[in-house]
Order: C-alpha cells, then structure tokens, then sequence
C-alpha cells in the first residue's frame, strides 16, 4: 500500500517530535544529577546516613537525623492523605455526577493549586499556634494536604479509564456495587494507581515551605510527633544557602540521597504490585466467594 | 447478620459523600484562614489590590497585579512547553519503545518530580541561567527578535527561565498521568486503526489521543496546580521585580515567589495581611484557570458526541 | 515479647525525654553557622541541655517570639516598638555577633579593592550612576583605567536583614535615598535586578561582567569574588574584614539595658562603615523558669568562650567594652 508524501513527511515529522522530546525531558535530569554528584558525591559516605550533623568545620557530619525525619512525616502525611485521596478518587469516578461530586472536584483542583508555602501557613495557624510548639504532626498534616489532591486526581482519571464491561461483568454476577469496585477496579489498577501515590509522595519528600513554619527542623534526631522534627528538604535548604563548602557538599549529598530514597520507593513498588494483574484479581474474588 | 447488598452500597455510597465533605470542609477551612489573615489588607486596600501594581513595603503600600501577571505567564508558558514535550514522552514511551526501555524512561522522569525545589532552584540559577542568557536568549533574539516577547537584553534571569524550570518541574506529573490515560486504551482500537492504513501518527491521532482528551486535560490541569503554586524554584530564577513587561527577558514576580521572598521576613502586620490576601488571590486565579480547562473538555466532549 | 519491648523503649524514650530540658530558637539565617557552631560546643559541656535553632528569618522568629512557640528568638534587627508591645514579656536584644555587607562586584579589568564613598553607592543604586567610567567613580580611583561599560546592579528580592542594614547605610549617607526609597528589609528599588537570598546576589555578581550587588562576608570570602573599599566616617577606605568589621563597635557606649545602637558609618579609625549587631532575643518572663535560666546561661557563654569561634566562620566577633557591658546585664538578672 502507497502513503501519500504528505502523510509520510507528517508521520517522520511525528517521530523526530517523539524523540526529540524523549532527549530533551532526560537531559535536565541528568544535569541535576551530575551537578548534585559533582558537587556533593564528595560527602556521600557511611558518616552521612548514620551520623547527627556537625557545625562548619567539623567533618563527620551526617543527615540521620533528616533522613528518618522525612521518612516518619512523609509516612505520617501519607498515612491520612493517601486512602482519604483514594476513596475520594472512587467516589469521582464511580459516582462523579452529583452536586457534592462537583463540589469536591471543585476542591481538589482549587487544592493541587495551592502553594506548598499557603499549606505551611494553613498547618502552622491550626497546629503549631494552638499548641503553642512546633511539632511533627503539624508537619505531617502540611504534607498530607500536598499528597491528597495529587493521589484524588491521579485516582480520579485512572479509574475512569476502565472498560465499562469489566464492570458490568462484575456487576451481573450479583457483587453488590462497592465489591466490584474494591476487588475489581481499584485491585485491577493498582500498579496504576501507585503511580499515582508515588508522584505524591515523591512531591511531598522535596518540599521545604510547608516544613519549615510546622515541623521546623532540628538538629537532633527525634522521634515525638509533638516535637520539632528535622526533614531532609529543610536541611537542604539550611545548608545549600550557606557560604560555607562543607555544608554546601552536605546540602548536595542530601538532595541525591534524597532522589535515590524516591527511586528506591518507586522500583519497591513497581516491582511488588506490577505483576499483579487485573484477572488474577477477579480470579481471587471468585475464589473466595466459594469459600464463603 | 447479613446486610443486603443494596444497603451495603448505601452505606459505602453514604461513607464517601462524608469523606468527599471532610476534604470540602479542608479547603473552605484554608480559605476561611486565609481570608481571616488578610482581612487588615483587604480593609485596607480593597479590590483596588488586584488592579494596582506597585509594592512597596517601607510604606506599607501594596498591589498585586504584576504578581498575578507574572503566575498567569509563567504557569502559561511553562505549560506550552511541557505540554506537548509531556504527551510526546508518554506516547513514545507507551508505543513505540520496548518495554523494558520504556519504564526505565518513564522512572527517569518521575524521578524529576523527587528533585527538591530548592536544588532545581539552585540548578536553576548556577546552570540554565547562563544558558539562557548567553545561548538561547540571543538566538530568540535574532530569529524571533521583531515579536515584542523577545526584546530588551536578558541577563539570565527572568521569565522565559522560570517558565523553563517549571516546565521542567511539571514535566514529570504530566507525563506520567497521560502514560497511565493511555495504557488504558484497548489495543483493539489502535490495531483496528492501523488495520486501516493509517500511518502511526494518524494512529496515535485517532485512537490515543481522541479519546484520551479528557485525561490529558486532567494532567495538564494537575501540572498548571504545581506550577502556578512553585515557589522556591521560581523565586530563584525569576528576578523578583514586581513589573509587568511585554518581554519574556525582562524579570518578572509571582504570586507565589512573593510569598517565599517576604512571608518569612515580614514584620508589619500590613504587610503580613498584603502577603495573605495574594495567596487568597491565587486560589481565584486558580479557579479561573482551572474554570477555562473544564471549559475546553466540556465543549470537546459535546464536539465529539455530535 | 514485641509488646514488652515496646513498653520499655517507650519506658526508656519518656525516661531520655523527662531527662533533657529542650530549648527550642528561631530567627535570623545569616548567623546560623554560629549559632550552630555555638549550640554544638556548648552541648560538649551541658548535656542536659538540648538547645534547638532553626533560622525561618529574622520576622518569622520575632512573630514566634510573641506566639509563644518558641523559648528564645534572634534577629537582625531590634524589634519594632509595635511588636514589643505584642509580646507577653519585655525583650532584651542581646547582641552576639557583627556582621557587615559587603559591596561586591565583578569585573577583570576594574580590578579589586575599588574605592567607593557612599555618596557613589547610593547614586549607583538609585540608578543615577549608570557607567562604570562616571566621573564620581574615576574621581575616586584616579589611577584605574575603568570601563566603559553599563553597571548591572543585583539587589536581595527576598526581605532581608542585609538589605535593612544596607538600606540604612545608604539613608545615613544620602539625602535622596532616605526620601526616595527609605529603610526596610524589603524596598521598592528605583534600579536593578533582584536575586533570592546572600547565594542568589553572589552568584548572579559572579555570572555577570560589571555587575554590582551587596553580600554579606562570608559569601565573599568564600567565592573570591571583588569587593569594595567603603569610606568610613573617618574619611578612610576600609575593605571589610572580620577585624575591621568589629572594630565599628568600639565606641559603642551603653544606655543602660539598650544595646539596640546603630554602629553604621562610625568615625572610629579602621572601623568598617557597613555593620551592625545581630540579637539574641530573651524574653523577660517575671515567673522565672528552669528554661529561661539555661536560655541565659548559653547566651552568657556565647558571649564569652564562645566569642573565639566567630572569627573562622566570618563573623566578626563583639569587642571587649560590649562583652563586659553585655554579661553584666546577663548577670543582673
């Protein structure tokens, strides 16, 4: 079969545009990276993960603290925001037509817009001023309300794409409407849905401004969500803005490390739900409806 | 006890209209302590806040337009560009890469959405600044010089390079929105496309991103959130002058930057409320912006039924 | 067997936690590598004292300071009147180190060490001087070939205490200053481009040929970059160094519990006309408490052993007169 020219020239126009862009996206990345590693690979050793920080001057120095303080509040954020995102993404694409559906479509996109630094002021007045003590819960809360919109939206638009069939199949066999939708369509779509959370939490990991007015950051390590509680971003942030060379190594070190915790989180979970796919899962519902 | 199965669903259906309420009520509390913080400036200056674009904080005088101007441009050019880049990616990534090269792709770039703003700032100003101002702000210069956007001598930072950064930024959550719209696609329609002898990209045309219009339009309305609320990486690029200039070289100011740059600092009480009152003034751009998206799937989605 | 671990770890944390009296400051971020340096030597010698300080800006400490989140606050400037009367307590500004702002430029064929008085820089920054070739500027430096070339000037866009103390020099110098633009941490400047932060100024005046911007000491030191000699009161050039620096508050003189004195352009021989003090701020609760007495007992230390350690990092440390006159406040208490 003969392609007119036109079409020909537009199709090689459409692959140049594909791979170009494919180039362009890598390379910022891999700017960041070389720029983080040259600067910071340096300080990248044993001392850093498992040391407390040190004053300028001082080698030795580490981001334990930091480390473990991002963990247990992004955790902590992602704990509320993460199923409270997901059954409020069920219930837009499930049920998404009635007035309190668009009420909270509304708000999530009002939500996804609202700058992280808006969030730590949000926190900050409810938490941090009526407890009159910075504290990790405030800092947990800040980041949850930065996971919530992304994981709601992602939810949202994934669950949508769901072949209708599946569902009615589903639905024809006698599931009551809320078991096609748990064991089907959102087990269906987990690896999917993951992608969704992990962008949150990916986002949640690097923020500094909902942090800085609610966990406030601390130089000792911590484990009372009522205290002051450092994150890596804060850190980062203290010391990338500083004069001083060995901070500067660390605030880099920091950020790769950073980068690499999120690339750890996102191969776990693609290799742990990916396999998993959306007829072993219905295979698995009919198998326990005998058995009940 | 047994419930049947329709209560079952009445009570599911019941339990997600409360937790959809809790996150209304979330956002109406944020905006009701918005709106408390920023009641001085809003007596104080009144509407007249948003038309007016000066910023002067030793008199305690304030306005917001540049401000406003600034997000709007920024947010919009930034995802002129990440746009198109982002919905490239993902369909090469999902239909013409092998596998295994297409998720290692794809983790690459959501690995940019784990690059903290402040490194991308810091990258930002020590890296592309230079790049704009010795590469690509001469070569606009001399091919797209006669349009007003590309005028005046750019000294690096500016606009066009916080556009650049957030463009890079959203990239990642744009991208992998629309891999995931467009995995769902059954395969059947894109092979009874090419069945038809279509070329690939009348293919990817008819079959990818037709129906998937609606999910691209989430995504890029997700990437617009986080580019209209970024603030550190913009605050370092940006050049933080509150004027509103046609050229995409000159410095400019967000909403949000001005936010990063004096909340911490303010100690005015005036001041404080002005800062507060632009956060609540980017929730309504916001919704403006986020109203004309809806707008543009809504005719579309009525386009297509006809 | 893992609930009983987990009531003695919780045994064991509440035990540590009742154990060590936790002080928590917040402030300014230009002295937060003394501060740091500071907290982590005096803890060497106090380990029940575990004192917190995170920089979230000199306003952002002093707001905590009246909300009560904090036990102790600092910043760059002295509070405001109106602000004093916000906050439950008295305030006492104890001042702990000098910092100073330093004119940097870049330039190969200018050369370091420019000679500058402040009318020049105040009419550069008002825009008036556009030229690195002006005559204000050939005049002060008659030997110099300048070039013919456009300034570039980069000012903070973040609210900044540098920018106060920057902006105050300028007003102390220039009548058209003070009416035009005025005094505060963030201004609306008649001229030039805005970068985040001590970093943001350094790095765009490094970038960029014959471009002028005011950094705090460290930041250049550290880059190398060209700095400026400032005329003193004294009618001297001064580069700024950390001696130099310090040596502007020695004729400080005290008005009893006041240390809130300007030492900008003193007429002091070598004193370097650009500095000023940094604070501790001690809120003065009447009900004296376990924490407010650890809080002074670290600033005492600050003031005394710890003054040795501000030199390395760039801070210029008080002179003797302030020392004295500020531990005999301290001890009064």
């Amino acid at each position: 079969m003969k392609i007119s020219r036109k079409r020909a020239l537009k199709n090689y126009f459409f692959y140049t545009c594909l791979i170009l862009s494919s180039i362009v996206v890598i390379i910022p990345l891999f700017m960041v990276f070389f720029f983080l590693l040259q600067k910071g690979g340096s300080s990248l050793s044993l001392d850093f993960f498992f040391n407390n920080p040190k004053p300028v001057g001082e080698i030795g120095g580490g981001m334990k603290h930091a480390i473990l303080g991002s963990f247990y509040m992004v955790g902590l954020g992602s704990l509320i925001a993460v199923p409270l995102g997901l059954v409020c993404g069920v219930y837009l694409s499930e049920f998404g037509k009635g007035k309190i559906a668009s009420l909270l479509r509304f708000t999530i996109d009002l939500l996804t817009g609202v700058p992280s630094i808006v969030v730590g002021i949000f926190a900050y007045l409810i938490f941090v001023v009526s407890m009159k003590s910075f504290s990790a819960i405030a800092g947990a809360f800040a980041l949850s309300i930065i996971i919530l919109p992304i994981v709601t939206r992602t939810t949202e638009e994934i669950l949508k794409l769901i072949p209708k069939h599946v569902k009615e199949a589903g639905l024809a066999l006698g599931l009551p409407r809320w078991k096609v939708i748990v064991f089907i369509v959102v087990k269906g779509s987990r690896s999917s849905l993951m992608t969704g959370i992990i962008l949150a939490i990916s986002r949640a990991a690097g923020e500094t401004a909902p942090l800085l007015f609610t966990a406030f950051g601390s130089m000792y390590l911590s484990y009372s969500p009522d205290e002051p509680m450092a994150s890596l971003p804060v850190q980062i942030y203290n010391y990338a803005i500083s004069p001083y060379d060995d901070w500067q190594k660390q605030a880099w070190a920091g950020a790769f490390t950073l980068i690499i915790i999120v690339l750890g989180l996102n191969l776990f979970a693609r290799f742990y739900f990916v396999r998993k796919d959306i007829y072993r899962s219905i295979k698995k519902l009919f198998t326990r409806q005998t058995k009940d | 006890m047994k419930i049947p199965y329709s209560k079952q669903d009445q009570y599911v259906y019941t339990a997600l209209r409360f937790f959809s309420l809790v996150v209304v009520c979330l956002l109406i509390a944020i905006i009701f302590q918005l709106f408390m913080a920023s009641k001085l400036a809003f007596d104080e200056f009144g509407l007249s806040f948003v038309t007016d674009d000066f910023w002067n904080p030793v008199d305690d005088e304030f306005g917001a337009l540049a401000f406003i101007f600034g997000t709007v441009v920024t947010s919009i050019l930034a995802l002129l560009i990440a746009g198109p880049v982002s919905v490239f990616v993902a369909i090469y990534t999902n239909e013409f890469l092998p596998k295994k090269i297409a998720s290692v792709l794809g983790l690459f770039v959501e690995l940019i959405a784990a690059i903290p703003s402040i490194v991308f700032g810091l990258w930002g100003l020590y890296y592309l600044a230079p790049f704009v101002k010795n590469f690509l702000a001469p070569f606009l210069k001399k091919y797209l010089g006669f349009l007003p956007f590309f005028q005046g001598s750019s000294f690096g930072i500016g606009i066009l390079t916080a556009a650049i950064i957030l463009a890079i930024m959203i990239i990642p959550t744009i991208t992998s929105v629309c891999r995931e719209v467009f995995k769902s696609i059954p395969n059947l329609r894109k092979e009874a496309a090419l069945g038809l002898g279509a070329t690939k990209y009348e293919m990817v045309k008819i079959a990818i991103l037709k129906p998937s219009f609606s999910g691209i339009m989430g995504a890029l309305v997700l990437g617009l959130g986080r580019a209209l609320g970024e603030t550190m990486a913009v605050a370092m690029v940006i050049g933080n002058n509150p004027v509103i200039s046609s050229s995409l070289f000159s410095a400019g100011a967000t909403m949000a930057s001005v936010m990063a740059n004096e909340y911490a600092e303010a100690d005015s009480e005036l001041h404080l409320s002005a800062l507060c009152y632009v956060g609540l003034l980017l929730f309504v751009v916001t919704f403006f912006v986020n109203l004309m998206a809806r707008t543009i799937v809504w005719n579309n989605s009525r386009k297509s039924k006809r | 067997m893992t609930r009983q671990l987990l009531i003695i770890t919780t045994v064991v944390l509440s035990l540590n936690a009742s154990a060590i009296l936790k002080l928590n400051g917040a402030g300014a971020s230009f002295p937060y590598a003394i501060y740091s340096k500071w907290i982590s030597e005096y803890s060497k010698s106090q380990e029940k004292v575990q004192i917190n300080y995170q920089s979230i800006g000199s306003g952002g400490g002093i707001r905590q300071l009246i909300k009560q989140t904090v036990d102790f606050a600092a910043s760059d400037a002295p509070m405001r009147e109106k602000d004093k009367k916000k906050a439950a307590w008295p305030v006492l500004h104890v001042p702990t180190v000098l910092g100073a702002v330093v004119v940097a430029y870049n330039g190969k064929s200018i050369g370091n060490d420019l000679n500058i008085d402040g009318q020049v820089l105040a009419d550069i920054f008002l825009g008036k001087i556009t030229k690195w070739n002006d005559q204000a500027i050939k005049k002060l430096n008659p030997k110099r070939n300048l070039p013919d070339q456009e300034i570039l000037v980069v000012r903070r866009a973040d609210s900044s205490g540098t920018t106060s103390v920057f902006a105050s020099y300028l007003a102390d110098v220039s009548e058209e200053w003070k009416s035009k633009v005025g005094v505060g941490k963030s201004l609306r400047w008649p001229t030039g481009i805005g970068a985040k932060g001590n970093e943001g100024v350094t790095a765009l005046v490094k970038q960029t040929e014959y471009a002028i911007g005011y950094i705090d000491l460290a930041h250049a030191k550290k880059n190398g970059i060209y700095t400026v000699n400032l005329k003193n009161g004294a009618g001297e050039y001064i580069k700024a160094t950390v001696e130099s620096i310090s040596a502007s508050a020695e004729s400080f003189k005290t008005s009893g519990d006041d240390f809130t004195v300007s030492v900008i352009n003193q007429k002091t021989k070598g004193a370097y006309p650009i500095s000023a003090f940094t604070y501790f701020l001690l809120p003065l609760k009447k009900e004296k408490d376990q924490k407010i007495s650890e809080v002074q007992n670290f600033f005492k230390w600050s003031l005394t052993k710890g003054q040795d350690f501000a030199a390395p990092l760039y801070y210029a440390p008080l002179p003797m007169n302030v020392r004295k006159a500020v531990v005999k406040k301290l001890d009064s208490l």
